[in-house]
């Protein structure tokens, strides 16, 4: 016994959890895939086969239908596009929020450093449909924000903030700003700072030594969490459907629609695909930024 | 400076929704906005609420069984990554256990969702939908993240200790057992706890696997929040924030009283 395991022993700890993660990970990729070219169908699961026997032979039908639809479709394309959009500006102001947190939290003596880095964190601990929740009760027409508006005599009609892209954008910056925060703080603590006092003691102001010294040495944290908020944002389902109006266009909504409602499940999987498609060039940096660090 | 000033806006940026909750929870009044009174009735109706509390009941089922499956396989995973070198599929594996990481939600829920149903018609399992498939769900994802806290835990490690322990005879599963298991174990801890967070908070995944009769709490929240602010989900929100809160304050006190003790040891 002892003798096998040894033999063994490396194989089978590998194989666990490599045959879990290609079952539950990446097969279903495959099955997705495959229906996106099957026809909806009035059946249970609701679509057709691909592969079916008749008379004795192998009857293949595959339909590009879906990602014709796709295409023809003016929604889905706006849907896409939106998504990269409000995705792209969420990451910009998640960076130009969470990087003066996290250089703060970075430089902070060791006490304050951890508190606030517990500060970041805690939130992250908490459910997010729960703090996407909290935004309503701010944003909304009656809400807190415009009754304090209104108080201090700023604005004199409420604004209209709830069901709207803003909201959808404030949402998606509060919700994954520990995601930006927390790459770039790890990547700012390694900081050499006898480089800094170098470019001190050469003359360099803050400013300029911040420009030319901290800034680019920063850059894979900087990636790191950049990917971190928009990859994820791509597809953000709920902040859309609880913060964002009817015209709002996020391809996880459409997704969610496409299945939930609609119940057409080869269009929704051709619409996963297409968004799989889109990510896997931004994943795919991500982990060689990843590994090199 | 200009940085700091920067640090307490986010921060008041980050805590004024959750303090905004919690403030309007104890509201007497069903509007938002308006003050009427203190009052604890709105925890008062949570508690009689049956559908709410079974719905809690099943998400802790799901999220204390998917998280030590996620612990066990993200642990073997980690060490996998940094204790075994260079193997055959390891770029494949090493991206299996970071893409679950950034993979939006919609699209895992959808891929598990349709493997489930294709399993079902091949092998004849997973038998229908419910908290089965949910834990399996939940497991895959919650690996990823357990994963990555052990990796970063087994790299800060002291390996001579390992190496003496073999050079002295030990087996590697003695080895495990005995030395590196206890040395990674409050990663371990904190690993469960974020797999278990991370399942309890999760609508999308669970929307797409559940089955009849497996409703889980994220999915009642959802369904009542969609029409609105509810005071009895601010109640809600403030206990669930309020229990996180006291996990992380107690965990940080273990953390400060062992980082204290440590250097009296070496």
């Amino acid at each position: 016994m002892s003798g096998f395991l040894q033999k063994y022993g490396r194989i089978i700890v590998i194989a666990i959890p490599m045959i879990w993660l290609i079952v539950f990970f990446l097969l279903p990729f495959f099955v997705v895939f495959k229906i996106s070219f099957a026809e909806i169908a009035r059946a249970r699961p609701p679509y057709t086969p691909l592969f079916s026997w008749e008379d004795g032979r192998l009857a293949i039908s595959i339909t590009f239908d879906n990602y014709a639809y796709l295409w023809e479709d003016t929604l889905y394309i706006k849907a896409y596009w939106s998504s990269i959009k409000i995705a792209f500006w969420s990451t910009i102001f998640a960076l130009l929020i969470g990087y003066p947190m996290a250089y703060v939290i970075a430089r902070a003596s060791d006490t304050k450093r951890n508190i606030l880095l517990m500060l970041v964190i805690l939130p992250f601990w908490t459910s997010f449909l729960l703090r996407v929740y909290a935004w309503i009760g701010f944003l909304k027409t009656e809400g807190v924000i415009n009754a304090f508006l209104l108080k201090i005599g700023i604005i004199s009609d409420p604004i209209i903030m709830l069901q709207t892209d803003f909201a959808v954008y404030v949402g998606i910056v509060y919700t994954y700003l520990p995601f930006m925060i927390l790459p770039l703080y790890a990547n700012l603590t390694k900081l050499d700072d006898t480089l800094l006092e170098a470019a001190h003691d050469l003359g360099a102001s803050k400013l300029m030594s911040f420009l030319t010294v901290t800034l680019p040495l920063s850059i894979p944290g900087i990636i790191a969490g950049c990917m971190l908020v928009f990859i994820p944002a791509i597809g953000e389902f709920v902040i859309p459907a609880l913060l964002g109006g009817p015209d709002t266009l996020m391809i996880g909504k459409v997704l969610w629609t496409e299945f939930f409602n609609n119940r057409d499940w080869p269009v929704a999987s051709a619409v996963a695909t297409a968004m799989l498609v889109l990510l896997v060039l931004p994943i795919m940096w991500m982990r060689r930024v990843a590994e090199e660090a | 400076m200009f940085f700091r000033i920067l640090t307490i806006i986010g921060f008041a940026f980050l805590y004024a929704p959750i303090a905004g909750l919690i403030f309007y929870s104890f509201n007497a009044s069903k509007l938002v906005t308006v003050w009427g009174g203190f009052s604890t009735k709105w925890y008062g109706e949570l508690f009689q609420n049956e559908q709410i509390l079974g719905a809690a009941w099943i998400s802790l089922k799901i999220a204390f069984l998917s998280a030590c499956i996620a612990v066990i396989l993200g642990t073997l995973a980690a060490l996998i990554m940094v204790r075994f070198g260079r193997f055959r599929g390891r770029t494949l594996f090493s991206g299996m256990i970071t893409a679950p990481l950034v993979m939006p939600e919609v699209i895992t829920g959808l891929s598990l969702l349709l493997l489930f149903i294709s399993m079902q018609a091949l092998i004849g399992w997973p038998v229908g939908r419910g908290t089965t498939t949910i834990v399996i769900a939940h497991a895959t994802f919650g690996l990823a993240f357990v994963a990555v806290i052990v990796q970063s835990r087994l790299v800060d490690m002291d390996q001579d200790i390992e190496e003496a322990a073999a050079d002295l005879g030990a087996r590697p599963l003695r080895v495990f057992f005995d030395i590196t298991l206890p040395t990674i174990a409050p990663a371990l801890v904190s690993a469960w706890l974020l797999a278990f967070t991370l399942s309890l908070d999760d609508l999308v995944i669970a929307s797409f696997v559940s089955g009849p009769g497996a409703s889980t709490l994220p999915m009642v929240i959802f369904s009542k929040v969609k029409l609105g602010v509810s005071p009895d989900i601010n109640a809600l929100a403030t206990i669930m924030i309020g229990m996180v809160a006291i996990g992380i304050f107690c965990a940080t006190l273990v953390m400060l009283r062992t980082g204290r003790r440590k250097p009296n040891h070496e």
